[in-house]
């Protein structure tokens, strides 16, 4: 018997394109913010940390946001897409809320003298690594696709729910943290370049969020071509 | 849904794992004799200086509570794994729930038998004065474990399942139980500190809080754990 699959899903060209547009203006914002805005007044070049790690934490929530409406969404139409889709949101979520921590750490270290305090953005932000962690743990572990879909689905859902009782319960067991600069305190040409890069990190994530997603697809596709292989028919996926 | 026979359902899981627990005893023995073990081992690491262990004793008891407790939860479903029960379970008519809080109440028994013994074994070796609020600190007990039986319940009901569950089952349900873990510790050592500042009302509020979010959601949630 002949075994004839359908080919495997291309990537759309306006993926391709929006992300090389995402690339280049994530490359000249960066430029932009740290080397076209003066040092702060108090904190010195430091503050430019403000530029790459407020972003990431920024996009890292929005990933775990993501990754929470993927799996109510899944449990609600039953369709793997959005399994997939909340999955390649936590991988991403995970990659940047630890370089989030990592780059957080190197600003407190000249700043507060210490690596890393108990404070409840802090550890927050590392409780938060640690659920999803055991969330891609879980996926990695569960073979079967719709039953890893379920439970990863449920896994997603409850983390979420989990972040502002962490994030309360910390804030009662110990705060020093920066409190948050409102916009009045901080000059105009900083906010700008601070909005400027939100903006284009956030391009950034969707490109990756994009392609992570046509990937997981083309991972499924590959494995229904095994299994038709193995079996001598036709799947569809 | 008739509540009543529902209840007569959850009753029967109920009865069956405990009476499977009460004819073997091995699996009460074996976390009874682990719990007692890690206080022994927290003894020596921060000990002998009294005022040192009796300080850190909260924070003790719960860490035994929480590594001695998930030993006990996946085993809950692999005694029904290995004789196929858990289908068999399935198959029969009514809420699905019902299975959940049959465990779970078979679980938070299992858990608060074994706190019993531990935790005035605990009150002996570092000397607590337990005897100062036994009812709020029974409470903080109570209160503590309903939370943590909940989420160990549920995410062993999928932990049991898999490959590598002895490590799974504890990174899945570790990071969510920490705002318990806050709470419990600070109420149990406001209470045998004798509460002078007032402070264990506010972890014990913190505490119901959590247990009734995590009830809800995972009574929510099970439906979609379980089916097959």
């Amino acid at each position: 018997m002949r075994v004839r699959s359908a080919s495997p899903p291309r990537l759309p060209k306006w993926v391709s394109v929006f992300g090389a547009v995402s690339v280049i203006l994530l490359i000249t914002s960066q430029a932009l913010a740290l080397f076209g805005t003066p040092p702060d007044r108090d904190m010195g070049e430091t503050m430019k940390i403000l530029y790459v790690h407020v972003p990431s934490a920024w996009i890292a929530f929005l990933a775990f946001g993501t990754v929470a409406f993927g799996s109510v969404m899944y449990l609600w139409k039953r369709d793997l897409r959005f399994d997939v889709f909340a999955a390649a949101a936590a991988e991403l979520g995970t990659v940047l809320i630890a370089l989030t921590i990592v780059q957080g750490s190197i600003w407190a270290r000249p700043t507060w003298g210490v690596w890393w305090t108990w404070d409840p953005r802090l550890t927050t932000t590392a409780i938060m690594l640690l659920v999803y962690a055991g969330y891609l743990a879980l996926r990695s572990f569960t073979d079967d696709e719709e039953r890893r879909a379920r439970w990863s689905a449920a896994v997603g859902i409850i983390g979420a729910i989990n972040v502002p009782i962490v994030w309360y319960s910390v804030k009662w067991w110990r705060t020093i943290h920066q409190v948050q600069s409102t916009t009045e305190s901080v000059d105009d040409i900083f906010l700008a370049a601070f909005l400027l890069n939100l903006a284009t990190f956030t391009l950034f994530f969707v490109y990756l969020l994009l392609t992570r997603f046509h990937v997981a697809q083309l991972e499924r596709a590959a494995d229904a071509r095994l299994e038709e292989r193995a079996i001598g028919g036709v799947i569809h996926v | 849904m008739s509540w009543r026979r529902e209840w007569s359902r959850i009753r029967a899981i109920v009865w069956k794992d405990l009476t499977a627990e009460r004819r073997t005893k091995a699996n009460f023995n074996a976390v009874l004799f682990f719990a007692v073990l890690t206080l022994m081992l927290f003894g020596f690491a921060f000990g002998p200086d009294t005022e040192t262990t009796r300080s850190a004793a909260a924070g003790i008891i719960w860490l035994t509570i929480l590594f001695a407790g998930v030993l006990s939860f996946n085993r809950s479903y692999e005694q029904e794994l290995e004789g196929g029960s858990l289908d068999a379970l399935l198959l029969y008519p009514g809420e699905r729930r019902s299975i959940f809080i049959g465990k779970l109440l078979a679980n938070l028994g299992f858990v608060l038998l074994v706190e019993g013994i531990m935790v005035p074994a605990a009150g002996l070796l570092y000397q607590l004065p337990l005897g100062r609020a036994p009812g709020r600190i029974a409470l903080v007990l109570l209160l503590g474990s309903i939370g943590f039986v909940t989420l160990g319940t549920f995410y062993a009901a999928m932990a049991s399942r898999v490959r590598a569950r002895e490590v799974l089952l504890p990174l899945l349900l570790f990071p969510m139980l920490i705002p318990l873990l806050l709470g419990a510790v600070q109420s149990t050592a406001a209470l045998l500190g004798g509460d002078l500042m007032g402070n264990a009302g506010s972890w014990i509020r913190l505490l119901v809080v959590f247990d009734v979010i995590f009830i809800a959601v995972c009574l929510l949630a099970f439906d979609h754990v379980i089916e097959e």
